[in-house]
C-alpha cells in the first residue's frame, strides 16, 4: 500500500511538470475532436501522429497517445448523443438510449452522465493500473514462450467475440492477419518470406500502413459509397446540462458495474473499449428490472453503464501493454511502436528501468480524465459547432495527413502505394462483411507468436503438449477454449447477434 | 449451385485461395520438423487452417439461411477508384512535385469522390491543409518531406 501511494506520487510529479501537462491537454483534446467527428477514429488519429513521436521524449509522447486513445471515448459519446452517429465504435451503444434521451430534450443529463461516469471510471481504472501492473510484472517474468503464445492465443479469441457476424469468418480474418504477418525476414533462419524479391518487403509491411489504408482510406470509400444520411442535430436542446436527482439515483449503480465490468475486460488480450461498453449494456438491461425509462426509449442506465465502462476498458487494456509488452488492441500496438521508436523495449523490465514513465503514463491519466471531463462538459457547445462540419471537408484532411504519415514512415513512397493496395483490400473486405479488426491484431501478434511458438517447440524437443501440461498456459489456454465455447453456444450467440444488430 | 449467402461464399473462395497460396509458398522454405521448426513451418499451417475455415464458410453459405442474405449490392466505383487513384497519384507526385503541389493535388483529387463538388471550397480546403501541413510537420517537427518541386529546388 505504500509502495502503491509513493509510486503514484512519483507519476504524479513526473505527470505535472510543465511539459508533460501540456502534452496531456493536447491529447485530451485531440481525442475529444477526433472523437467527435465521425469517421476518424483513434486508431488512424495515432497512426497519423507517430512522426510525432521523433520529436519527443518519450514520456511526453505516450502522455499525449494515451490521451488520444482516453479522449475519443469522452468525444464520441457526444456525437452518439446528439446525431445518433457514433463518433467512436465504442460508442455505438450509447447511441441508442442517448440519443433517445435527446429526443426527449434530455440530451444535457445524457451527456453529464456519460462524462461524469467516464471520469468515476477512469479514476477507478488509475487506480486498478496502479495496484495490479505491479503484480502481473512479476507474475510475467515467469513466462516462458510457451505462456506468451497461449496468452496471444487468448487475446485472439477475445478479438472474435469483438468481431460481429460469424464466428468463422472472424476466425478466418485472424488467420488471415497472421499470414499477412508472416511477410518478413525469419527472425530464426534469416530467409525472406514471400517478399517476391522486392527489398521493401523482408521488412515485413508497416502495420501503420495496413491499418491507414483499410481504417483510413477505404473507410472513406465505403462512407462516400452510402447515400448521405439525413442528420437531426439537438444542438439548441442542450441547455440543462445537470442532472436531477432521481437521474443520479439512477445512474450511480450503472457507473458503478460499468466501471467494474470494463476494468477487468480491458484487461483481456483482445478487450479494450469496444468490448466492454457492449458487455455492460447487456448487462444493465439484465440487471435493471423496473427501470423509470424502458431500455431503448432513453433510460440513463443505458447511457451511464457502457460510457463508463469503455472508459475503464480504454484505460486498463494499457496493463498488458505496460507490464507483458503484448498489445490487446491495435491502439495499444501504436503504443508500443512508439515506446520502440524511442529505444524502450516494451515488457515487464520497463517498470524497473523506466520507473518515470511508467508511473508518469498512469498518473496522467488520471490527470488527462479530470481534463476531459472539464473540456467536454462546460465546453461542449464548442464541440457541438463541429458537428456542423460537413464530411466532405473532413474525408480530404484525413488524406492529407495519411498521406504524410506513410511517408514519413520510412521517407518513402513504397508505404503510400502499398496502403492504396489495402485501401482496395479493405473495402473488398467491408463487401463481404468481413471485419477489419481482427485482421489487424492478427498482424501485430503475428511475428510475435510465431516466434514464442517456435522457441517453444524448440524447448519441448517437438512436444506439442507442451501448450498444456505447463499450468500457466494450459490455464490460458482453457480460457481461450471456454471463451470460444461460449460464443459458439446457440443461446448466447443468438443474444450476441441481437446486440451487435441493435446498433447496425 | 445455388447460393443462398453471397458474402460468405465469396469470403469463403477468398480464405481458400488465400490460405492455399501461402501454405504452397510456404514449400519454398525448409519446413524443419516440429522439434526444429523452420520458417514455413507457421505459414504452413496457418494456410492450411484459413483454407479450412474458408472451406466451412462457403459450404455453409450454400446450405444454410435463405436466398438473398448477404447480398453483396452495389460497388462504389467511383470513391473506390478515385480514392486508391489520388493515394497512388500522390505516391509518384511528392518527391518530385513536393508537398506545395502534391498536397492540393490531393486533396483536389479525392475531393472528386464526394457527392458535393464545388470548386471554392476545395480550393480553399487545399490550401488550407497545405499550408497547415507545413505548419506542423515541417516547421513545427522538422521532419524531412520534399516541400517544393525538383525543379525549383
Amino acid at each position: 500500500m505504500m509502495e502503491l501511494l509513493s509510486n503514484l506520487a512519483l507519476g504524479l510529479s513526473v505527470a505535472v511538470s510543465l511539459q508533460n501537462l501540456a502534452y496531456s491537454l493536447l491529447g485530451a483534446l485531440l481525442g475529444t475532436l477526433i472523437g467527435v467527428l465521425p469517421g476518424l477514429g483513434p486508431l488512424a488519429t495515432i497512426a497519423m501522429l507517430l512522426p510525432t513521436v521523433y520529436a519527443l521524449d518519450a514520456t511526453p509522447a505516450l502522455i499525449m497517445l494515451a490521451g488520444i486513445y482516453y479522449g475519443a471515448q469522452y468525444g464520441g459519446s457526444t456525437t452518439a448523443i446528439l446525431i445518433n452517429v457514433p463518433g467512436e465504435a465504442s460508442s455505438v451503444i450509447t447511441a441508442i438510449d442517448g440519443y433517445a434521451m435527446a429526443r426527449k430534450g434530455r440530451a444535457g443529463p445524457a451527456l453529464a452522465a456519460a462524462g461524469l461516469g467516464s471520469f468515476f471510471a477512469g479514476t477507478v481504472a488509475t487506480l486498478v493500473i496502479a495496484a495490479f501492473a505491479p503484480i502481473l510484472t512479476e507474475m510475467a517474468f515467469k513466462f516462458g514462450p510457451a505462456e506468451y503464445f497461449s496468452l496471444m492465443v487468448l487475446g485472439l479469441i477475445g478479438a472474435v467475440v469483438l468481431a460481429s457476424g460469424s464466428l468463422i469468418k472472424a476466425i478466418g480474418m485472424i488467420l488471415l492477419g497472421l499470414l499477412l504477418g508472416q511477410v518478413n525476414t525469419d527472425v530464426i533462419s534469416g530467409v525472406a518470406r514471400y517478399s517476391f524479391d522486392i527489398p521493401e518487403l523482408t521488412d515485413g509491411i508497416g502495420f501503420v500502413v495496413i491499418a491507414m489504408g483499410i481504417f483510413g482510406f477505404s473507410e472513406i470509400v465505403s462512407n462516400l459509397g452510402r447515400p448521405a444520411e439525413h442528420r437531426e442535430v439537438f444542438t439548441k436542446d442542450v441547455k440543462g446540462l445537470w442532472p436531477t436527482k432521481q437521474d443520479f439515483k439512477e445512474a450511480w449503480p450503472s457507473v458503478l458495474r460499468g466501471t467494474a465490468i470494463g476494468s477487468i475486460l480491458g484487461v483481456l488480450p483482445g478487450g479494450g473499449a469496444l468490448l466492454s461498453s457492449f458487455a455492460a449494456y447487456t448487462l444493465e438491461k439484465k440487471l435493471v428490472k423496473n427501470p423509470s425509462v424502458p431500455f431503448g426509449q432513453g433510460a440513463i442506465q443505458g447511457v451511464a453503464g457502457p460510457e463508463s465502462a469503455n472508459n475503464a476498458g480504454a484505460q486498463t487494456s494499457f496493463i498488458p501493454m505496460l507490464t507483458l509488452g503484448i498489445p490487446s488492441n491495435a491502439v495499444m500496438a501504436l503504443m508500443i511502436g512508439a515506446m520502440t521508436i524511442k529505444g524502450i523495449q516494451p515488457g515487464p523490465q520497463v517498470m524497473t528501468n523506466n520507473p518515470e514513465l511508467f508511473w508518469g503514463l498512469i498518473a496522467s491519466m488520471w490527470i488527462g480524465n479530470l481534463m476531459l471531463v472539464v473540456l467536454n462538459l462546460p465546453l461542449i457547445g464548442i464541440w457541438i459547432k463541429l458537428l456542423t462540419v460537413p464530411y466532405r471537408f473532413l474525408f480530404p484532411a484525413i488524406m492529407v495527413f495519411c498521406g504524410i504519415g506513410l511517408f514519413t514512415l520510412n521517407n518513402s513512397t513504397f508505404d503510400v502505394f502499398v496502403a492504396a493496395g489495402f485501401t482496395a483490400l479493405g473495402y473488398l473486405f467491408y463487401k463481404l462483411n468481413c471485419e477489419a479488426a481482427p485482421l489487424l491484431l492478427g498482424f501485430i501478434l503475428g511475428p510475435m507468436m510465431e516466434e514464442n511458438l517456435r522457441r517453444a517447440l524448440l524447448l519441448s524437443r517437438g512436444d506439442w503438449t507442451t501448450f498444456a501440461t505447463r499450468p500457466l498456459s494450459g490455464a490460458l489456454l482453457f480460457a481461450a477454449l471456454l471463451l470460444l465455447v461460449v460464443v459458439a453456444l446457440p443461446a448466447i450467440r443468438s443474444k450476441r447477434e441481437v446486440a451487435f444488430k441493435e446498433d447496425a | 449451385m445455388n447460393i443462398k449467402n453471397q458474402q460468405d461464399f465469396w469470403s469463403g473462395v477468398l480464405y481458400i485461395l488465400v490460405g492455399l497460396g501461402f501454405a504452397w509458398g510456404a514449400t519454398n522454405y525448409s519446413f524443419g520438423s516440429s522439434a526444429r521448426p523452420g520458417p514455413a513451418y507457421f505459414p504452413f499451417g496457418l494456410g492450411l487452417l484459413l483454407a479450412v475455415m474458408g472451406a466451412i464458410t462457403l459450404v455453409s453459405s450454400l446450405v444454410t439461411g435463405q436466398k438473398g442474405d448477404g447480398e453483396i449490392g452495389d460497388i462504389a466505383w467511383r470513391p473506390l477508384l478515385i480514392m486508391v487513384g489520388s493515394v497512388v497519384l500522390f505516391g509518384f507526385a511528392l518527391p518530385w512535385l513536393g508537398m506545395a503541389i502534391a498536397l492540393p493535388l490531393l486533396v483536389l483529387t479525392s475531393a472528386l469522390a464526394g457527392d458535393e463538388f464545388h470548386i471554392g471550397e476545395v480550393l480553399l480546403n487545399a490550401a488550407i491543409l497545405t499550408v497547415g501541413s507545413w505548419v506542423v510537420f515541417i516547421y513545427g517537427l522538422n521532419l524531412v518531406i520534399p516541400v517544393w518541386p525538383t525543379f525549383i529546388r
